[in-house]
Parts: structure tokens; sequence; C-alpha cells
């Protein structure tokens, strides 16, 4: 068994017994990109050099026994999202193609500081604004499980390197399923934290209330480290939560007795694949074996959530993506008459079809008259939304659903229809809406061998609760012991 | 000619005093090189994210106290969306729904002519950067950039359209620009850019209910040139009206040398910024006893001092309303008066001495050369009759151009008032003997000659002899022949 | 549901340069996208405060504390062209 193929908590214990060094490591990880990024296309940027310098110093460190991070010497990939300093930050746009972070963003500084050495920077939908990373100007990135599926989005890439042992953990973006999403389409777990958790300082925004920063893991105990690492308060970031945060993997016990689990019943009807049905039901019968209380729950509100995403997300986006105007960094369109002339072609040439559709339906929702019936009705709407989740936590303590109605789909099959592929994100879109925490774990796979996530929803800040019934879970389940043969 | 009325409302920009700016810890102070108080936040880059300035929020509530608005307990910030070079993140946040204070008033005018000036709202926001089109005299075959100033904390000051006429508007900007230098929050200064000003201006009939046709004037740069701007306004829309003509709603920009407003017509659309509550900012909540405490930091205010002044100091009217109309001037006359206690002396030199001296080299009272205490020695040797009122004024002369103490300077140029009565006579007898006409035509009973004799005496001891002293001497003197 | 001519506005309003065919093109879909979107009339909204922010926060500041700038060449080293130490632009027309 290769090195590239253990989980984080693996090596690091191997670390520890001082069987194996963080370079060894990082060059299992190197080659096994060697073999198969050509047929992926999980990254944008690789940073073999700095990695091995990386890893080479944090060797010597250990060796001179001096104190390590929780993260010594094992490699992370980051989405091409966030700033790593004097590294390109690209969003997978033609717009950022050349643009090198003066900065660090601070989840990228708290992984430094815990020893992470960083392989790469993942591909995205252009800016996370997909569910299917091929809204890429870098091109697509392909599914492990069958090259001619789509990885999820927009943190494929992130989610394809941890499926296919690129990397051992991943960092992502959620805004409206961007983790969960791909991490059920590749058979990986992956976390949306609670909005606030995880200071946002250094990602690049996409919609500002609704973005948050999550982990990618192998299994839910690779995910609970990550998370040790990367949440907590910055004063960089005013709406990252004061909050004390509790060690993530002492809530990693076996024990589901006593849990209370709701099932919503707007997450299981028409349009819900038969496969993805059964698979999560037959999920909830293993919980409920195991000790766990189910009951049947109603989110009324459920139907209109991707209307709600659909307009406060790129209204804010519209104004997130002003500031790409060719005027302090980033691409300029070469020839031009006049300002009005550089700024428009800029932006035309600059960003891909999905982000200027984007950006045209947000500045059409906030532009004059439309307002209140587009942007205020979508902001009342949301409000709606949360209520129905905190009146399910009332009752329960963790809500069961499919992390999407199917699994992935074709490369192109959607690409057309954009209405269509935002459905794609209905069960994921609620949780951003009410900034509570998610994570997708895989709980099967289809007949045609694609895996099928299944997402666990709990109160804000109860990442805990999450990680306990997903431990659970996994501990006795094999779905997450699977790899894809490339 | 039918009567017309004018309805002006100025928006006032102030820049706050902070030492960091509003969203980042750049700092704020002017004059540095280009784009060297910059930073990822108010540049621009991509993932930044602004945090509010804890100083910034306290002073803009403190101006709004003193401007009798009211403190909403809530208050947010929004994006104001408008592409421009200057604004690094093609939105400006600021606030629009639930500004910070709203609902306050200005009074304006002497007591006798008090007049109330609503202030609509008050929003706090970030400034832009800098565009420079030519360097030097060469110019540039694009527009340049500098971020320096962009982030700097704005008050935004809008007044209702209560403003009668341009002269109106020129004391409601001075009476605010010194309130707001009493609280010390601003610096108020238009060359720095530290207040800016434009100015919405229509005219209509007398006796008419709705309100014209307004024009927004901007590029204003000095207090007189927003009222000069205003006074072509008014001529231009009365004109217009007269003529027949439909008046356009747009900007016009102030052309300082040609005196007169020009039409902004390469604005090629609508204003549409779009609006949204800003994202990356929670709300400010101003609890009662947070803004309480504010209002304890608020210290005398320019009417209430120039009451004081009034009382304490038994000053007119006139003379307590120009020391008060500025802050650093009713500090000087303050300190002068605390070593100097003679507040009518005081006055007297403040006023005429040291703001002639300080308006022909065109210098603020806090660049004064001569310091307070200085004022307070010179006028204590005056009163000890160490030196003449004349002399005083020739001192203080050397004082404001060489800083020296006055002391040094009655030293050095052996100032020292003559108040020997042996050596005055001396000089007087010569006198007498070089004026004989004089001494005659006082003999035939015209006081005035003695005048003239007082003169001669003077000038022999370059003007050093006591006046006092002189005057009896010649009276006995004369009195004997 | 929205007109080529709004389209064109918004377009204009984003400083986003589209081709005749991405005009027809976002017609369309933008259309299509507005019209799933008007399922939120179904619901009554009236009494209903709008949700902006998921967090309870008020009053995060900072210190009115000068923390250190970038360096010049840091701030210029992405700017596609630059002169003087500034960022350089077509002209601006006052
Ligand atoms: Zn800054």
């Amino acid at each position: 068994m290769e090195l590239c193929e253990l989980t984080g908590n693996e090596l690091l214990k191997k670390m520890e017994k001082k069987e194996i060094s963080s370079e060894e490591i990082v060059r299992s990880v190197y080659n096994r990109i060697n073999q198969v990024e050509n047929k992926l296309h999980s990254f944008v940027t690789l940073t073999e050099e700095e990695a091995s310098l990386q890893a080479r110093n944090i060797d010597g460190n250990m060796r001179k026994g001096e104190s390590r991070g929780l993260l010594a010497g094992i490699p992370v990939a980051i989405k091409d999202n966030m700033c790593i300093k004097n590294v390109k930050t690209t969003c997978s746009s033609h717009i950022l193609e050349n643009f090198i972070s003066p900065y660090e963003a601070t989840v990228v500084k708290k992984l430094r500081d815990a020893g992470a050495v960083f392989i790469g920077k993942t591909n995205m939908d252009e800016f996370a604004m997909g569910s299917s990373t091929e809204n890429s100007y870098f091109g697509i990135t392909r599914n492990p499980w069958d090259l001619d599926y789509i990885p999820g989005g927009s943190s494929g890439g992130s989610a394809t390197a941890v499926a296919s042992d690129e990397t051992i953990l991943a960092i992502g973006s959620d805004t409206g399923g961007s983790i969960r999403q791909p991490a059920a389409c590749c058979g990986v777990v992956g976390l949306k934290p609670t909005y606030g958790r995880v200071s946002r300082y250094g990602l690049v925004a996409f919609a500002s209330s609704l973005d948050q920063i999550g982990p990618f893991g192998k299994d839910v105990e690779d995910v609970a480290l990550l998370m040790n690492v990367i949440s907590g308060y910055d004063e960089n970031d005013s709406t990252s939560v004061n909050v004390e945060v509790p060690d993530f993997t002492k809530s990693l016990i076996e024990n589901v007795k006593g849990a209370k689990i709701g099932i919503p019943r707007e997450y299981f009807v028409e349009g819900l694949d038969g496969e993805v049905e059964r698979a999560v039901k037959e999920a909830i019968e293993l919980l409920e074996k195991l000790g766990a209380k189910t009951l049947q729950i109603s989110l009324p509100h459920t139907e209109y959530g991707v209307a709600v995403y659909y307009l406060i997300a790129p209204s804010e986006a519209s104004a997130n993506l002003a500031r790409y105007d060719g005027v302090r960094y980033g691409y300029r369109s070469p020839e031009t008459e006049n300002l009005l002339e550089e700024y428009e072609k800029t932006r035309g040439e600059g960003f891909g079809a999905e982000v200027k559709r984007r950006i045209m339906l947000g500045t059409y929702a906030l532009s004059s008259g439309y307002y209140d019936a587009y942007y205020l009705k979508a902001q009342k709407v949301r409000t709606l939304i949360k209520k129905d989740f905190d009146e399910a936590f009332q009752k329960v303590d963790v809500i069961v659903t499919p992390t999407a109605p199917t699994t992935a789909f074709k490369i192109g099959e959607k690409v057309d229809d954009p209405l269509q592929m935002y459905l794609s994100d209905i069960f994921t879109i609620s949780a951003n809406l009410a900034g509570i925490p998610g994570i997708s774990l895989p709980c099967g796979f289809s007949k045609k061998g694609l895996p099928i996530g299944l997402q666990l929803l709990a109160k804000p800040f109860d990442e805990e609760v999450l990680l306990r019934i997903a431990y659970t879970y996994e501990k006795n389940t094999d779905w997450h012991k699977r790899k894809p043969a490339l | 000619m039918a009567e017309y009325e004018t309805v002006i409302g100025l928006e006032v920009h102030v820049q706050l005093k902070t030492k960091s700016k509003l969203f980042c810890g750049c700092s704020t102070e002017f004059g540095a090189p280009p784009n060297t108080h910059t930073c990822p936040v108010c540049t621009g880059m991509p993932g930044v994210l602004p945090v509010v300035n804890r100083q910034a929020v306290e002073y803009a509530i403190k101006s709004a106290l003193a401007l009798n608005c009211e403190v909403p307990s809530r208050s947010i910030f929004a994006r104001k969306n408008y592409f421009y070079p200057d604004l690094p993140k093609n939105y400006q946040i600021s606030q629009y729904e639930q500004p910070l204070a709203q609902n306050g008033y200005l009074e304006i005018g002497t007591d006798s002519a008090k007049k109330r000036v609503g202030i609509a709202r008050i929003n706090l926001e970030e400034d832009a950067g800098k565009l420079l089109h030519n360097i030097g005299s060469r110019e540039i075959d694009g527009s340049l950039v500098d971020f320096n100033r962009c982030g700097v904390p704005l008050l935004e000051i809008v007044s209702s359209p209560d403003i009668k006429s341009p002269e109106e508007a020129y004391t409601y900007l001075t009476t605010l620009k010194n309130i707001l230098r009493y609280l010390e929050v601003s610096d108020c200064d238009m060359e720095k850019g530290s207040l800016r000003c434009d100015a919405n201006v229509s005219v209509r009939l007398v006796g008419k209910k709705e309100l014209g046709v307004k024009a927004e004037v901007k590029n204003m740069n000095s207090f007189r040139a927003i009222q000069k701007a205003l006074e072509y306004e008014v001529t231009r829309q009365i004109k217009a009206l007269e003529s027949e003509e439909r008046i356009v709603q747009e900007t016009r920009l102030w052309d300082e040398k040609k005196e007169r407003t020009y039409s902004m017509r390469s604005k090629e659309e609508a204003h549409d910024y779009r609006y949204f509550p800003e994202p990356d900012l929670v709300p400010l909540v101003a609890e009662k006893k947070r803004i309480e405490n504010i209002r304890k930091t608020i210290s005398e205010l320019p009417d209430m001092r120039r009451q004081r002044f009034i009382k304490e100091y038994k000053l007119s009217q006139y003379d307590a309303g120009v020391l008060t109309s500025d802050k650093a001037l009713a500090d000087y006359f303050e300190q002068v008066v605390k070593s100097y206690n003679n507040p009518k002396m005081v006055t007297n030199w403040v006023m005429v001495e040291l703001l002639g001296r300080l308006n022909t080299v065109n210098k603020q009272v806090r660049e004064s050369p001569v310091s307070p205490g200085q004022l307070a020695d010179l006028l204590k040797l005056m009163d000890k009759g160490i030196i003449s009122g004349k002399i005083a004024k020739t001192v203080f002369e050397e004082m404001f151009n060489t800083g020296k103490n006055p002391q040094a300077i009655v030293q050095e140029q052996k100032l020292v008032q003559i108040t020997d009565e042996k050596e005055i006579s001396r000089i007087v007898e010569e006198v007498l003997k070089e004026n004989p006409d004089a001494v005659e035509e006082y003999g035939k009973g015209k006081q005035k000659a003695i005048g003239h004799l007082v003169g001669q005496v003077m000038r022999k001891t370059q003007g050093k002899a006591n006046p006092q002293l002189v005057n009896k001497i010649l009276k006995e003197r004369l009195l004997k022949k | 549901m929205i007109t080529k001519k709004e389209v064109e506005y918004v377009a204009r309003l984003a400083r986003l340069k589209l081709t005749e065919e991405e005009k027809e093109k976002y017609t369309k879909q933008l259309g299509d996208i507005l019209e799933y979107i008007n399922k939120l009339n179904e619901l009554d909204t009236e009494k209903v405060e709008p949700t902006s922010h998921v967090l309870r926060l008020s009053n995060v500041f900072r210190e009115d504390k000068v923390r250190p700038s970038l360096k010049q060449e840091e701030i210029l080293a992405n700017a596609p062209e630059v002169e003087a130490s500034h960022f350089k632009v077509k002209k601006v027309i006052e």
C-alpha cells in the first residue's frame, strides 16, 4: 500500500513512530499525481518544490524534537479561491489567471502554523459558481469513479484529489453545497461548518452571507482533525463568531443511542433518484439499528430554497465580482478605446458564461424598481427557511437527507440548461441559507458504480453531533474504504 | 419681474480624524508617496474583508449628537455600486436604509436672526482614492490612481432643502465646520480635501408648492466658491425660467476661473446604485449608555462658548462672535487671559494685531509664531510701564517675525521706556528751545500745539519716553513760562 | 419576463460586453430562471422580517491603531499598467 492511500490520522501515527517522513508522504502523493492527474485534472497549480521544501523543514524540526503542529507534515490541497501568499489564486478564471496573492488567507495561515504541506491549488467552477467543475477556464475535472462523469462542484478538484489519493486532505468552500455535493459525487467526506465558524478572510468572495470554508477527508476522523485546525474567531473577519472551539476529535464516539434523527418529508419526493433513495433509507435503518430514534419532520419551505438562493447569491456576487476590472490586478483587455470599453471588454472577455449569467441575474435583481420584488422578497423567504430549521431542531438533534437528488451526472449533460443545473443543489442550499452545518459522507454506490452521499444537518455550532453520528455510521460501514480504479 | 425663491440643500463630506482607515489599519496621514498607505483591504484585493474602526463610529456619533440628530439604536452599512477607477471594489461601503443618524438640525445666524437648517441624515462611509490626470504640467495619456486616501472614514452630512440663499449656504458651512472643529473630529480643511461639498439648488416662483427642477453643483474648492457657484446657478435658473426654457435635472461643475457652472454632459447613464445591506459587516448597535458616554465627551460648542465669553469676560456680541468662530482662536484667547487677566485688552490685541498679522501672511491661528504665553508677557511689560503701547506694537511685530520672547527683544533693542523725570525734563527743554513757534501758539491758547511738542519728544526718544510723563512735564514747564 | 433591452441595460450596469449571441441567450435563460423564481410570490411575506445575515452579531470593531501597509511594489506588483507608482487606466473624462 502506498502512503498516499492512507488517511491523515494514519500517517500522523506512522510519523509519530518515526516509521516515515513527511518527505516520503509528499513524494508518494506527487507520484500519484504524476500517474493520474492527466486523466483527472484536479489541480490548477501544483507547488511541488515548495511542498518538498516544507516537508524537509518539518522533518528537520521533528528530528530536532521541536513541537509539532496538529498536521505536521501532512499534505493538504487548497481550493484555488483561497489565497496562499506568493502563489497564484485564479478562482479558475481567465480574469485572475496571473494574480499572485500578496497576502495569506487566515485558513491557510492556520494550516501552515499546524505544519500542513501545501500540495497545490485545486480546480473549481469559476468563482465557485457551478455544481460540476465544468465552468473552469482551465478545463474540466473528471470524476475518478467514471471519467465520463462530473466530480460535482464547485470544489470538484478538492473532492477528486482526495478521492484519487492525489492528496491526503483538502480544503473547499461551500456556498450552496460546493463541498457536500462533490464529496457525495466522489465518495469522500466533506463538511460545511456553521456560518461564522471558520474565517472567510482570504477566501475569494462569491456570496458573502453564504460562503463558508470547510474540510474534505477520506474519513470522518480526518475531517474532524481539519476542523480542529481551521475553526475559530478571526479579528479580520467581522462575521466570524467568537465562540469556543471544541476538540472535534473528542466527538468521535461510536454511539448514536438515543440520538434523535429527523427525516424531512420534503426531501423524499419526486425527482429523487431511486438508487439514491434506497441507499439513504438503508443508512437511516442502520442508524436506527444502532440505537438512534428517527422521526418524520417537515421543512415546509424547502421547495423555495433554490429560488431564494438564486436571488441572494447572484446579487451578492454581482457586487463581490465588480472589483475584477483590470485596474489593480488580473486580466485587462488589450485593445480598447476608452475607459468604459476597457471595463466592459475586460469583464466580458475575462469572465466565463456562468459567471456572467449570475452577475447579470444579480445586477437585475438589485436594480432600480426590482429590489423589493426580488432581493427583499428572497431575504424574507430566507427567514422562513431558517425558521423551519429552528423549529425542527427543537425536536431533533440532526436531520438526515440525501446530499444530492442523483449521483454524478454526465459531463456536458446540463451545461446548456442552467436551471436544471441549479436544481441539482436543491438539498444542500438550505443549509447555507440557514447558516447551519452539514456533512456529506458515502452511503453506497449506484449500479454504475458511482458514489452516493448521505447528508446530515445540525443546528448552528453543533458540528460535534454531526461528527459523532457520521463517525458511528462510518464505523459500521465500509463505503469510505472503497477506492476508484484509475 | 416675477419673484423667485431659492431652495438649496448641501451634501457635505468630512474626513474623520482617525489614525487608521475605516476598514483597515493603513494610516490616514496626508501627503505620503502614492500607494504606500495601502494594503489588500483598501485596494480591494480578492478575498479581503472590512472591519470597522471603533473610533470612527464614536466620532460619527459625537458629531451626530452635536448636530441634534437622533441616533437610532441600530444602523447598518450598505454597498453602493458603481464603477469608477478610484473605487477599488467598484462599490463603496456606505449607508442607505438605517443610517447612523437622522432628523437633526443646525442653528445658524446671530442671536437676533437665528434659523434652523435641518440635517436629514448622517452616513458613515469610506473615501475613494485619488485620480491624477497629469504629472506637474505633463499631460498623461490616461489617468493615474493613488489609493492612499481610499478607505479614510468620511461623514456624509446631508442637509434638508432649508437653505434659502447662497449666503445662507455660506453661513451654514462655516457654522458646521466650526462645530466639527470644536468636536475635534475633523480638520475640515478644504485645501487638503478633508471637507468637500456638493450642492443641490433649484428656484421656484414664490408661493409655488412643488420644488423646481434641481441641479447638482460640484467641484467647488472653497466656501466662497460654493457661494459664488450657487449665486451663478440661481441667476442662470431664473433666466432660464424667465425665457421659458426647460431646466433639466443634471450635474453641473463649477469652473473657478471662468466663474460659471457647466453641464457634465459626459454622464452616459442614469444612476442605479443597487444599494443592498453589506453582508461582510454586522449591524452597529448604539446602546443608550454608550450614547450618553459619548455625549459626555462633547466639550463646549461654539454657541455656548460665545455666550460664556459675553458673560464671563464682558465682551461685546461682535467680539465674542469673532473669537469663538474658530476653536483655535478661542483657545488662544483664553490662554492669554489666563496669564494676563484683562480680557478687553487681550481681545483688542488678539483681534487687531494677531489676526491682522496672520491674515497678511495667510496663516492659521494654530500656526501663529507668537504663543499665547508670549503675548501675555508682552502685555505685562506694557502694563508695568516697561514699554509703551506704541513700542509694544513694534515688539509684537518683531515677535511675529522671529518668534523671540518680548523681554529679549526689549533688551536687545534697548526699548525700555524712559521714566526718569530728569531725563525727560532735559529733552523737553531741548524741544522747547527748538520749537519757539509752537510754544508761542500754546501761549496764545492753542491747546493743540502741545500735541506737536509731545510728538517731538517721542521722536527724540524713539518713542521710548513715557507719554504720560512727557505730557505732565511739558504742561508744567509751559505753565511756568 | 425580461427583454433584450433590459439585458442590455443590466449588462451596461455590470460593465459586461456581451455579443449579440450572448444577449439572445441570456434573455432566454434569465427569463426562464426569473419565471422559476416567481414561485416565491406564492408566499405571503407581508409580516416577515428579511434576513440579510443569519448571525446575531453586532458592534464588531477594531481599535484605531495603524498597522503596517504593504510595500508600494507589492501593491503594484499585479497591476496591468503602472506609471509613476500609480495604477494607470484609460483617461477618465469628467
Ligand atoms: Zn489598507
